[in-house]
C-alpha cells in the first residue's frame, strides 16, 4: 500500500552549468478559455532570487499567469520554462518532481478541510520524503513557529481558524519542502491592515531565510512596493486594441510613481477613471 | 405608400429573422453535439488516467481506509433496510398473480431470482449512487471550487491518484458486498412475508427457490455490480472534478452525478443482462425451465 517517494528533481550537469539561467521564462505565451482570451503574447523572465510583483485589475489574468507558470493551466500558445524545462511537455512523474520545487500560497489558503493544521503542513513531507513521524512533527513545529503560530493550533481544523491564521498555515505548508520558487496569490486580500503587514513581513522574512525566488500576485500597492524588486502590470485584454501589449509596466517599484502611462497611475492611485464612464455608458445603453 | 413600404420591410425582416433563426438553431445544435463529443472524450481520458494510476501506484492505507469506511460500512444499514423492503414488496405484488394460477409455492423462486439477478445489484448500486456518489461529487466539487485540488497538484500530488483511485477502489471492492447484503436481506424479507404473513409452506418455498435459482444467477448479479460500482465512482469523481464555480455548481455536480450514474446503471444493466443471458445459453443450451 505504501506509495513510492518521489525524489526531488536532481540537478544534472546541464542544470548546474548555467547559474545565470532564469528560473522562470515565459515566451510569447497566450491562454484562452473557450472563446475568452485571458493572456496574449506574454513574455517574461524571472531571474533567480528576484521577487516579482504582478499587479493589475481583477480579471486581467494575473492568477492565470501564475497557474500557467507551475503547469496547472496549459498555455494555448507559446512556452513556459521552469529552470529550462517546459512543464507542459513533462510526464506526470517528472512534473511531480518539478512541482516539489514550488511553494504556492493560494488566495483562500486552500487548506484541506478534512485535515487538521498539523496534517496540512505535514502533507508535502509525507508525500515526498521518507522522514519519520517524529522528524515530520519537528519540521511542522518549526514551520509554524516561522509563521508565528503557536503549538496549540496543531490540532485545529481549517474551519476553526481566522483568515490570517489560514494564510499563515498555507504559507507554512508551502514552505515545508524548502521551495526554490514561492508563488503568492493575493496574500493580503481579505485581511485587516495589521495582518496584511504581518504577511508582508513573512514574505520578506522567507526571502531572507531561504534563497527563494518569488512571484507575488496582488492588488495591494503597499504589498507590491514593500516586498518586490520588480513590478509587472497586466491590463485586461477586453480593454486593449488587438496589437497593444498586455504588459504595460515592467520596472522596479521605485519607478511606479514616475510612470507616464495613465493606466498605471490610475491603478496605483486607485482611480476609477474610464471604468466609471464605461459603467455609465453600459447603464445608458441598457436603458435605451 | 408608407404603409406599403412598412409591410415590405416587415416581410424582409421576417425573412431575415427566419434565416437568422435557422442559422442560430444549426449553431446551437453544432455546439451541443460538439459539447457531447468533448464530454465523452473528457470522461474517456479521465477513466484512462484513473486506470493507469491504479496500475502504477496503489493508494496508501490512510487514504484508502476512510473511503472504504464511507462507501462500505456507512452504506450497509441503508442497503440492508431497502433490500428487506424490496423482498417484501415483491412478495406482496407477486402473490395475487401466482395465487390465481395456484403457483403460490413458486413465489420463492421468482422473488429470489429477481433479487439476485436484478434487484439486488441495481438496488445496491442506486443506494451507492445516491448516498456515496452524490457525496463524492459534492466533496470533490467543493475541493475544486476552493482550489484544494489545485493545491494538491501544486504540491506534486496527483489529484487522480490521491482522490479518485481510492474512491474507485472502494466502490469496486465493496459494491459486491453491498449487493450480497441487499440480496440476503431481500431474500429474508421475501421469505418472512411469504411464509409468515401469507402462509406459504416453508418447505416448498425453499425447495422451489433451490431448484430455479442457480449459482450463475448470483454470479451474474455480482458481475453486474462490479460494472455499476466502477461507473458510479468514475462518473461521480468526474462530475466533482469538473464542477462549476459556486454553491450552484457544487449542487449541480452532486445531482448530475446521481442522475448520470443512475442512467448508466440502467443502460449497463440492460447490456449486461443480454450478455449474461447469451453466456448462460452458451453454457447450458437447454435453458432454465421455470414453469
Amino acid at each position: 500500500m505504501a506509495a513510492k517517494k518521489i525524489a526531488p528533481a536532481e540537478q544534472t550537469d546541464d542544470d548546474t552549468d548555467d547559474p545565470h539561467r532564469p528560473l522562470v521564462e515565459v515566451r510569447d505565451m497566450s491562454v484562452q478559455f473557450g472563446r475568452q482570451h485571458v493572456l496574449r503574447d506574454i513574455s517574461l523572465t524571472v531571474p533567480r532570487g528576484q521577487t516579482l510583483a504582478l499587479i493589475g485589475e481583477s480579471g486581467c489574468g494575473k492568477t492565470v499567469l501564475m497557474k500557467t507558470i507551475i503547469g496547472l493551466i496549459h498555455p494555448t500558445k507559446g512556452d513556459v520554462l521552469f529552470d529550462g524545462a517546459d512543464l507542459s511537455k513533462l510526464g506526470d512523474k517528472e512534473l511531480t518532481r518539478q512541482r516539489i520545487r514550488f511553494g504556492f500560497l493560494f488566495q483562500q489558503a486552500a487548506l484541506f478541510d478534512s485535515m487538521n493544521v498539523e496534517q496540512n503542513v505535514a502533507f508535502p513531507l509525507r508525500q515526498h520524503t521518507n522522514k519519520t513521524l517524529g522528524e515530520i512533527h519537528r519540521i511542522v513545529l518549526e514551520r509554524l513557529d516561522e509563521v508565528g503560530l503557536p503549538e496549540t493550533t496543531l490540532h485545529k481544523k481549517p474551519a476553526e481558524l481566522s483568515g490570517g491564521m489560514r494564510k499563515r498555515v498555507g504559507l507554512a505548508r508551502a514552505l515545508a519542502l524548502d521551495p526554490e520558487l514561492m508563488l503568492y496569490d493575493e496574500p493580503t486580500t481579505g485581511l485587516d491592515p495589521i495582518m496584511s503587514d504581518v504577511i508582508n513581513e513573512l514574505i520578506l522574512r522567507t526571502r531572507k531565510r531561504y534563497p527563494v525566488t518569488s512571484i507575488v500576485v496582488t492588488h495591494d500597492m503597499h504589498t507590491a512596493r514593500k516586498v518586490s524588486d520588480r513590478v509587472v502590470m497586466l491590463f485586461p485584454i477586453a480593454h486593449l486594441k488587438p496589437k497593444d501589449p498586455q504588459m504595460i509596466f515592467d520596472a522596479p517599484p521605485s519607478r511606479l510613481d514616475a510612470s507616464n502611462d495613465k493606466r498605471v497611475t490610475q491603478f496605483i492611485n486607485g482611480e476609477a477613471g474610464e471604468r466609471l464612464m464605461e459603467m455609465r455608458d453600459l447603464a445608458d445603453s441598457r436603458i435605451r | 405608400m408608407a404603409s406599403g413600404q412598412g409591410a415590405i420591410e416587415r416581410h424582409g425582416n421576417h425573412r431575415r429573422s427566419l434565416g437568422h433563426g435557422i442559422v442560430d438553431w444549426v449553431t446551437d445544435l453544432g455546439e451541443m453535439v460538439l459539447g457531447w463529443v468533448i464530454a465523452l472524450g473528457d470522461i474517456t481520458v479521465f477513466c484512462g488516467r484513473t486506470l493507469s494510476w491504479l496500475v502504477a501506484r496503489l493508494p496508501r492505507r490512510e487514504t484508502l481506509m476512510p473511503c472504504l469506511y464511507q462507501i462500505g460500512v456507512l452504506s450497509l444499514p441503508v442497503v440492508a433496510l431497502t433490500g428487506t423492503f424490496i423482498g417484501m414488496v415483491l412478495a406482496v405484488q407477486s402473490f395475487s398473480q401466482f395465487k390465481v394460477a395456484h403457483l403460490e409455492t413458486r413465489l420463492g423462486a421468482v422473488i429470489n431470482m429477481s433479487l439476485v439477478r436484478e434487484l439486488g445489484p441495481v438496488l445496491a448500486a442506486t443506494m451507492l449512487a445516491g448516498r456515496v456518489g452524490s457525496a463524492m461529487a459534492a466533496e470533490l466539487g467543493t475541493m475544486r471550487v476552493t482550489e484544494q485540488i489545485d493545491a494538491l497538484s501544486s504540491m506534486g500530488a496527483n489529484p487522480i491518484a490521491y482522490l479518485v483511485v481510492p474512491r474507485f477502489l472502494g466502490c469496486l471492492l465493496l459494491i459486491p458486498i453491498l449487493t450480497l447484503m441487499a440480496d440476503f436481506m431481500g431474500v429474508v424479507g421475501g421469505w418472512f412475508y411469504s411464509t409468515q404473513i401469507l402462509g406459504i409452506d416453508n418447505h416448498h418455498y425453499w425447495d422451489n427457490s433451490q431448484r430455479f435459482v442457480s449459482a450463475f444467477d448470483l454470479f451474474g448479479g455480482l458481475c453486474k455490480s462490479l460494472f455499476f460500482g466502477a461507473a458510479i465512482a468514475l462518473i461521480s469523481c468526474h462530475r466533482g472534478f469538473h464542477c462549476d464555480p459556486g454553491a450552484e455548481g457544487v449542487g449541480r455536480a452532486a445531482y448530475s452525478a446521481f442522475v448520470n450514474s443512475f442512467v448508466v446503471i440502467l443502460m449497463l444493466d440492460f447490456i449486461l443482462g443480454i450478455s449474461l443471458d447469451k453466456l448462460y445459453f452458451l453454457l447450458w443450451p437447454q435453458g432454465p425451465t421455470f414453469l
